[in-house]
C-alpha cells in the first residue's frame, strides 16, 4: 500500500469512526443518566437523515438539516415520555424488550413514511465528484463536514457538561439520582433531556454522514451495535474514551474491508465486541472495577 | 406443582390437537394444517427462549440465528455432493457407518449426501458450541451484553448466510430431502404425508413441552427461579448462578436450531429471510405476549401469531405489529396475557409459578 | 488447629481510595457462638462478604476446616457449609415459603438438567425428600402455616424467620448472621436469641453480626470489636463491655476516660 492508498484509508477510517463515536455518546449519556442501554439509539441517525432528506425538497439544505435535528429532539423526547417513563423500575430485561419495541417501530415507522429505498442528502459543498487533494489521496470535502461536525458535537457537549448548569445537572443525576433530586433537580426532566440530547447529535451525525453511505431505513440496527461496541470499548459512560475508541473501530473496519470481501465488514465490529466481553468488559480506558456491571461480583 | 397434574394440560393438548386435525379435515380446510405445522416448529424456537428470559432472566436478540444454524447445517450436509470423493478413505468411512447415502436428485443424477440423521446431530453439535462460545465470556455479565452479543452474532449470521456461495447467497439452498424417521414416517412437505406431518410436528412439541415442564418443576427449575428473583440469595444458597445460566443459555439455542432442522426438511429449502434481526424479535415478542416465564402461553402464542402471519393477516405491517405488540406487552402486561389477576387457579395450572 | 472451624488472617479489602477491612485476623471455634460488633461502617458486612464469598479480598487469607477458601465463589462456600442471612431480607418474593426453603436444599442435591428434565424415579424420591425436609424445618420453627404462602406477602419478622430456616436448610457447618435482629422487636429478639443458642447447640456453629446488645450479651461465648476495619478487641462479652477501646469507640472519650478511673 503506498502513501497515498493508506491516507485514504485512514481519512475513510477516521470518517465512519467519528461517526460511531457519536453514537456511542449518545449511548453513553443515557447510560449514565438512566442505566438503560438504549437499542433505539442506532433508529435516531436514520430519522435525523431521512427527515432532511425530504425537507431538502423543500428548504434549503441547512434549514433542512435543522429541521431535521429538532424534529428527531421531538422524536427522541417523545419516545422517553411515552415509553420508558412508565418502566423506569423494572428488570433490564423489560428495559432492553421495550427499548428493542421502540426501535422496530421507530424502523417500521420509517419503512411506511419512507419506502426501502436508499436515499441520501445532496453533499454539503461540493458534489460527489469534487474533491480535495491531500498527500496524493483524494477525499471529499464531506468528510471534512463530517470529522467537523462530530467535533464540533464532542466539544458542544463537554463544554454543555462542565460548564452550563443543566449539564452538571445531569451530571449529578448520572453520579447519583437521589442526591441530584435532594438538590432540587428534576430527575425526570433530565432523563427525558438525555434522550433528546442524544436524539439530536444522532440526528446532527446521521445528516453529515448521509451523502457519504447513503440511508436506508434499517440501516439503524447495525449503526446500534457498531456505536454500542464503541461505547464499550471505551468504557460505558466514558465519552472521551469513546471518541478514541469510534476512530479505532473506524480505522480498524476499514484496514480489514480492504483486506476481505466487503460482506464481512459488519463482522469487524462484532468481533470486536465478542473480544472486548471476554476480556476487557469495562473497557479499554475505564479502570473502575466491573462488578458494577456484573450480576454477581 | 408435583405429581401428574402438570402434565394435564399436555394430554388435554393433546386431545385439542386430535380435534383440530379432524375438525379441519372434515371441514375440507386441510391446508391449514401445512402452517400449523410450521408453526409448531417455530415454537420449538419460542419454547427454548420462554426458558431462557422466563426463567434465567436474559434476553436473546439472537435466536434467529441459532434457528438458522441448525437449518443450514443440516440443509448443506444433505445436499451437499460428495459423489466425487466417494471412494475416498473418510467417505467411504462414513458409508460403511450409513451416515451417507445415496439417492438420486430431480434431475436424476447420483448423489451422495448425508442423511439427515447425522445430519441433524450435526447441527446440534455445531449450534451448541456456538452458544458456549457467545456464552462463556458473555453470561457473567449484566443482561444487555448478551442482548447485544446476540444481536450481533444473529447479523453476522445473516450475512455470513447471504455473502457464502454454498449457503446460496440470497438464494438460500433448496432440495432439501425429506427427513425419514422411522418406519414409514418422514418429515416431508409434500401434501400426500401433511397429516403425518402435522402430528408428527405436534408429537416433537409436545414431547419438548413435557420435558420444559418437568425441567421447570424440578431442583434446576427451581433454582433458575431464584436466580431471576433473587440471584444473591441464590448465589449464596449454593446455587451456581453462571452455570444455570448458562446451561439455560445453550439449551434454548439447541431447541431454536432443532426447530431450525425440521422446519428445513419440511419446506425444503432455508434461506436468509429466517435469519433477519426482525425474527429474532418477533420471538421475543411471543414469549412476552404468552408470559415470560410461561411455556404454554409462549407455546400458544407461538402457534397462534405465527400461523397468523404465515397466513398474511398482518399484510406488510407485519413486523410493526409484533414491535406494537412487545412494547404493549412491556409497557401494560409484562407477565403476558394469559395471566389475568383472579384466575390463580387456572393461571397457576397453566405457569408453575414463576412470578406474580 | 483443627478447633478453630474458621480462621481469617490478615484479611484486606480496598473499595477505591477506601480501605473497609484491615489487617483483620479472627478465629471461630468450633461450636461457639461468636458476635462481631463494631459503629456503623466498621466493616461487619463486609467481613461478611470477604468470608462468604460475594467479595474477593485484597490480601489475606480465609481457612474454614483447615482448608482455604480464599476467593471461593459463593457457591462453592455453601457447598462446604457455611450458609448465611443478609442485612436486608433476600427471599425470593414471588415463590411460597415451602419453595424458598426448598431451594436451601440445593447444595444437598443433585439432580441437574438431564435429570430435571427426564422426570427419572431417583428424581422424584430426591423431590419428595427435598420437600418433605423443608417442611419439617417449618415445622421445626413454627412456621408450617405459612408453607405455603407467597414470600413477599409475609409479616416482617415472619419473613426474616423464613430467611433463617432457609439457610438452615443447607446443612451448614457454620451459619453467618448478619444482622438477625435488625427490625425485630423485643418479644421477636428473645425468641430469636433462643433459637441461635438451640442451633448451636445442634452442631451449627454461629458468627453473628449484631447491634443488639442484649442479644450478644446474651448469647455469645466471644465476641471481636471491628473499628474502622480493624479489630480493636476481643473476649468475652463481659470482659468487652468494660474494654474502654470499646467504649470509646462506642460513646465517646469522655466514657472511656470514666471507665478507666
Amino acid at each position: 500500500m503506498n502513501l497515498a492508498q493508506v491516507v485514504q484509508y485512514c481519512l475513510s477510517g477516521v470518517t465512519v469512526g467519528s461517526v460511531y463515536a457519536v453514537v456511542a455518546i449518545g449511548f453513553n449519556i443515557i447510560y449514565s443518566t438512566t442505566g438503560i442501554i438504549n437499542f433505539a439509539q442506532g433508529e435516531f441517525l436514520i430519522v435525523g437523515a431521512m427527515t432532511a432528506i425530504s425537507l431538502s425538497r423543500v428548504v434549503p439544505l441547512p434549514i433542512a438539516v435543522l429541521l431535521a435535528v429538532l424534529v428527531t429532539t421531538v422524536v427522541g423526547g417523545l419516545v422517553e415520555r411515552v415509553f420508558i417513563r412508565r418502566v423506569r423500575d423494572a428488570s433490564i430485561l423489560r428495559l432492553i424488550v421495550i427499548t428493542i419495541g421502540v426501535s422496530i417501530l421507530l424502523r417500521e415507522g420509517m419503512l411506511h413514511v419512507w419506502d426501502e429505498k436508499v436515499r441520501s442528502l445532496p453533499y454539503f459543498s461540493g458534489t460527489e465528484v469534487s474533491s480535495i487533494s491531500l498527500l496524493g489521496a483524494h477525499i471529499s470535502p464531506q468528510v471534512l463536514w463530517v470529522l467537523g461536525v462530530c467535533a464540533v458535537i464532542v466539544a458542544g457537549l463537554t463544554l454543555f457538561f462542565r460548564f452550563t448548569l443543566t449539564g452538571r445537572a445531569m451530571r449529578a443525576c448520572a453520579d447519583d439520582r437521589m442526591a441530584a433530586r435532594l438538590c432540587g433537580i428534576n430527575d425526570s426532566w433530565m432523563v427525558t433531556l438525555s434522550f433528546m440530547l442524544s436524539a439530536a447529535i444522532g440526528a446532527l451525525a446521521g445528516c453529515v454522514i448521509s451523502p457519504v453511505t447513503q440511508t436506508q431505513y434499517d440501516m439503524g440496527a447495525p449503526l446500534a451495535i457498531k456505536g454500542f461496541t464503541v461505547a464499550i470499548l471505551g468504557g460505558l459512560g466514558n465519552s472521551m474514551a469513546a471518541v478514541v475508541a469510534g476512530l479505532l473501530l473506524g480505522l480498524l473496519e476499514t484496514f480489514m474491508v480492504s483486506q476481505m470481501a466487503v460482506a464481512y465488514k459488519e463482522a469487524v465490529s462484532i468481533v470486536v465486541l465478542l473480544l472486548v466481553l471476554v476480556f476487557r468488559p469495562s473497557g479499554l480506558f475505564n479502570r473502575r472495577e466491573v462488578s458494577a456491571l456484573r450480576t454477581a461480583p | 406443582m408435583t405429581g401428574p397434574r402438570r402434565y394435564w394440560p399436555v394430554v388435554a393438548a393433546a386431545i385439542l390437537v386430535v380435534t383440530l386435525q379432524i375438525a379441519l379435515s372434515v371441514c375440507d380446510a386441510a391446508y391449514y394444517m401445512t402452517q400449523i405445522t410450521m408453526s409448531a416448529y417455530y415454537a420449538l424456537v419460542v419454547i427454548g427462549l420462554c426458558l431462557l428470559m422466563g426463567y434465567a432472566g436474559q434476553a436473546s436478540l439472537g435466536h434467529a440465528g441459532f434457528f438458522a444454524v441448525g437449518g443450514y447445517t443440516s440443509a448443506v450436509l444433505t445436499t451437499c455432493n460428495l459423489v466425487a470423493w466417494r471412494d475416498t478413505a473418510p467417505i467411504a468411512w462414513c458409508r460403511s457407518l450409513g451416515l451417507v447415502f445415496e439417492r438420486q436428485d430431480l434431475y436424476g443424477r447420483a448423489v451422495l449426501a448425508f442423511s439427515p440423521w447425522p445430519a441433524l446431530v450435526a447441527a446440534l453439535v455445531v449450534t451448541g458450541l456456538i452458544a458456549l462460545l457467545i456464552g462463556l465470556p458473555v453470561i457473567r455479565l449484566r443482561g444487555h451484553y448478551l442482548a447485544m452479543a446476540t444481536l450481533g452474532f444473529g447479523l453476522i449470521i445473516y450475512r455470513i448466510v447471504l455473502g457464502a456461495q454454498t449457503l446460496g447467497q440470497a438464494d438460500g439452498i433448496s432440495s432439501v430431502p425429506p427427513f425419514r424417521l422411522i418406519a414409514a414416517l418422514q418429515v416431508n412437505g409434500r401434501p400426500l404425508y401433511r397429516v403425518q406431518n402435522y402430528y408428527i410436528a405436534w408429537a416433537v412439541v409436545l414431547v419438548v413441552m413435557v420435558l420444559a415442564i418437568n425441567l421447570v418443576h424440578s431442583r434446576i427449575g427451581r433454582a433458575l427461579r431464584s436466580i431471576h428473583q433473587n440471584e444473591d440469595a441464590a448465589h449464596s444458597l449454593g446455587v451456581n448462578t453462571y452455570r444455570c445460566k448458562l446451561a439455560t443459555f445453550v439449551l434454548s439455542a439447541l431447541l431454536a436450531a432443532l426447530g431450525g432442522v425440521l422446519l428445513t426438511h419440511y419446506n425444503g429449502s432455508i434461506g436468509p429471510s429466517e435469519v433477519t434481526v426482525m425474527k429474532s424479535v418477533r420471538y421475543v415478542a411471543i414469549v412476552a405476549v404468552g408470559g415470560m416465564a410461561n411455556l404454554w402461553g409462549a407455546m400458544l402464542m407461538g402457534i397462534l401469531l405465527n400461523f397468523l402471519s404465515l397466513r398474511g393477516v398482518f399484510g406488510t405491517y407485519d413486523d410493526a405489529v409484533f414491535g406494537a405488540i412487545l412494547i404493549a406487552m412491556m409497557l401494560f402486561a409484562p407477565q403476558g396475557v394469559l395471566r389475568i389477576p383472579g384466575r390463580r387457579a387456572f393461571s397457576s395450572v397453566l405457569a408453575g409459578r414463576s412470578h406474580d | 488447629m483443627i478447633d478453630a472451624i474458621l480462621e481469617t488472617r490478615m484479611l484486606n479489602r480496598f473499595f477505591g481510595g477506601l480501605q473497609a477491612v484491615k489487617d483483620v485476623s479472627l478465629r471461630v471455634p468450633r461450636g461457639a457462638i461468636q458476635a462481631v460488633i463494631g459503629p456503623n461502617g466498621a466493616g461487619k458486612t463486609t467481613l461478611f462478604n470477604l468470608i462468604a464469598g460475594t467479595l474477593a479480598p485484597h490480601g489475606g487469607e480465609v481457612f474454614f476446616l483447615g482448608r482455604s477458601i480464599t476467593a471461593w465463589k459463593p457457591h462453592a462456600v455453601a457447598g462446604l457449609g457455611i450458609a448465611r442471612t443478609f442485612q436486608t431480607t433476600k427471599l425470593f418474593p414471588y415463590m411460597t415459603v415451602l419453595e424458598n426453603i426448598m431451594v436451601g436444599r440445593h447444595p444437598r442435591t443433585r439432580s441437574g438438567f438431564l435429570a430435571g428434565m427426564l422426570n427419572l424415579p431417583r428424581t422424584w424420591r430426591e423431590e419428595r425428600e427435598v420437600r418433605a425436609r423443608a417442611l419439617a424445618i417449618l415445622d421445626d420453627l413454627g412456621l408450617a402455616e405459612y408453607a405455603s404462602e407467597t414470600a413477599a406477602n409475609l409479616p416482617f419478622g415472619r419473613q426474616r424467620l423464613v430467611e433463617f430456616a432457609r439457610a438452615l436448610a443447607t446443612e451448614p457447618l457454620l451459619l453467618l448472621l448478619d444482622e438477625p435482629a435488625a427490625g425485630l422487636n423485643i418479644y421477636e429478639t428473645r425468641e430469636l436469641a433462643e433459637l441461635i443458642v438451640r442451633i448451636r447447640d445442634r452442631g451449627v456453629t454461629c458468627l453473628v453480626v449484631e447491634h443488639d446488645m442484649s442479644l450478644v450479651m446474651s448469647i455469645s461465648d466471644d465476641v471481636v470489636v471491628l473499628d474502622e476495619g480493624r479489630t480493636i478487641a476481643e473476649g468475652p462479652p463481659r470482659a468487652i463491655q468494660r474494654n474502654p477501646e470499646v467504649i470509646r469507640i462506642y460513646l465517646g472519650e469522655d466514657h472511656a476516660a470514666a471507665r478507666e478511673s
